[in-house]
């Protein structure tokens, strides 16, 4: 056993001064390799984090939100609405809710205002979230003026801020009294934006959802299976645009890989043809290649998995930033909590040792089958 | 000192660096819990549906709340916010015909 590990030891001294001595070319293959890494990696624990939150917060949404749509457009619901649900069997509790979005042209944001069930503030007051507070410079005390529907100002008073913690659900929230949020939109008393339904038994929710939709058919209807669905997929990183950048690097970087193990340089010829020459059986030169590549890969993934942990939850994904910023001028600067598992690592490790191991495997065997005497000649 | 014990010293420095972020990420997530829970209490008494990711459109705001026909809402010829728009998926629910076809 003891000679065995003294073998492996001494072919990987020998495999790092090699890689020592071709000290730039290795430096740059380490340096893509772990950049790669680093960006598969960021982006499955940035996506990750983002889902199991979202689950998790989400959890207590409503179970049914029904929406009235006219000429294919979200449009106000009747408040009579609610009467027509409230009598079908299993519903505990029907409400309108009044919210909508209101656009500041002093910065050019949108924000969020909600009417809450229960508004303990009084009138000509709000609440805003952190997001908000930062854009505007505004703090509690402050007054804010809005446009109203009929263009007559209206001065609210901050009273208060939701806490930064909150901010990944609130940064660009503004609580408000209905009498407020009547009069600056102009929303009729017997009007609200949507319904929200809870029901007695949770199992009974498509069934209500279909007696809803028979009785009330201009509706849409959102259940809180789909607003958890919708957070489980839309992150889903396979999709979108993201896809074609990450398999598009990932191609190029294996590409990279296959040239760089195939490709051997006269130098690297030569040292097999000594090796050989001098005893060396192609099981050790194989050998030998495949501590190159373990030495390479193990490196740059350990490295590249670690700056993306340090990236993501440390720095508050810093190089995601100016790409989900986007277009927004508000945007909530909310910390992620690290959920991360064995299983994210080891998906990683599958997808980038791998392939990198594969693309490699070949030409690695090539070049351990070379004949010493053609390449000692040349 | 030979070449693979420093090899090694790397190594093993890595693997414990991902051990203490293992266990970071623990620690955090058990100590989120208090924060998880005020976070979901806030979304209960608001009757929230989102997270607030994207301000920039009503669609990526309120991604649950989206429709096939919100893209026209926002002003002329603006079908797409861009990249948050590239970024996102489309909900599942919007895939799903709302009837049966034949």
């Amino acid at each position: 056993m003891g000679k065995l590990i003294e073998r492996q030891r001494n072919i990987l001294d020998f495999t790092l001064s090699s890689l020592f001595r071709r000290k730039g070319k290795n430096t740059s293959l380490f340096l893509v390799y772990t950049l790669v890494v680093f960006m598969l990696a960021s982006v499955v624990f940035f996506t990750h984090a983002i889902k199991r939150e979202a689950s998790i917060i989400l959890k207590e949404a409503p179970e049914m939100i029904i929406q009235r749509s006219v000429a294919g457009r979200h449009d106000l619901i009747p408040v009579g609405y609610l009467d027509r649900i409230r009598n079908i069997r299993g519903v505990s509790s029907a409400r309108s809710r009044l919210w909508g979005y209101y656009y500041d042209p002093v910065v050019g944001a949108n924000y969020t205002l909600i009417v809450p069930e229960k508004y303990a503030h009084g009138p000509e007051s709000i609440v805003i979230g952190e997001g908000i507070s930062r854009t505007r410079l505004a703090y509690p005390g402050d007054d804010m003026e809005f446009r109203a529907f009929d263009g007559s100002m209206m001065v609210l008073q901050i009273r208060d801020v939701f806490p930064a913690e909150s901010e990944l659900i609130s940064s660009d929230l503004m609580l408000i009294s209905e009498d407020d949020f009547r009069r600056l939109f102009g929303v009729p008393k017997e009007h609200a934006t949507d319904l929200v339904v809870r029901v007695r038994n949770s199992r009974e929710l498509s069934t209500i959802a279909l007696k809803v939709s028979e009785r009330l058919p201009d509706t849409r209807i959102i259940l809180r299976e789909e607003i958890l669905r919708t957070y489980d997929s839309i992150f889903n990183w396979r999709g979108g645009m993201m896809v074609f950048v990450l398999v598009g690097a990932l191609l190029a970087f294996l590409i990279f890989a296959w040239d760089r193990a195939s490709g051997l340089s006269q130098e690297e010829k030569r040292e097999i043809g000594i090796l050989k020459a001098i005893g060396w059986e192609t099981s050790d030169v194989i050998l030998m290649k495949f501590w190159e590549g373990l030495v390479i890969s193990l490196s740059a993934f350990l490295a590249g998995i670690i700056f993306a942990y340090g990236h993501v939850f440390f720095t508050n994904s810093i190089f995601f930033e100016p790409a989900l910023k986007g277009w927004a001028v508000l945007y909530p600067a909310f910390k992620l909590i690290p959920f991360i598992d064995l299983s994210q690592v080891a998906t990683l490790f599958f997808l980038t040792v791998v392939p990198y191991t594969v693309a490699t495997i070949i030409p690695s065997w090539a070049s351990a089958t070379i004949d010493p005497d053609t390449v000692m000649r040349a | 000192m030979r070449k693979s014990n420093y090899f090694l010293f790397y190594l093993t420095g890595n693997l414990l660096l991902l051990l203490f972020l293992f266990a970071h990420a623990f620690f955090h997530e058990t100590y989120a819990g208090p924060l998880l829970r005020e976070n979901s209490e806030l979304v209960k008494r608001l009757e929230l549906s989102d997270l607030c990711l994207f301000t920039e459109a009503s669609y990526t705001r309120h991604l649950t709340q989206a429709d096939l026909n919100t893209p026209f809402q926002d002003y002329p010829v603006c079908l797409e916010h861009f990249p948050s728009g590239s970024i996102l998926m489309p909900p599942e629910m919007l895939k799903k015909p709302y009837g049966k076809i034949d």
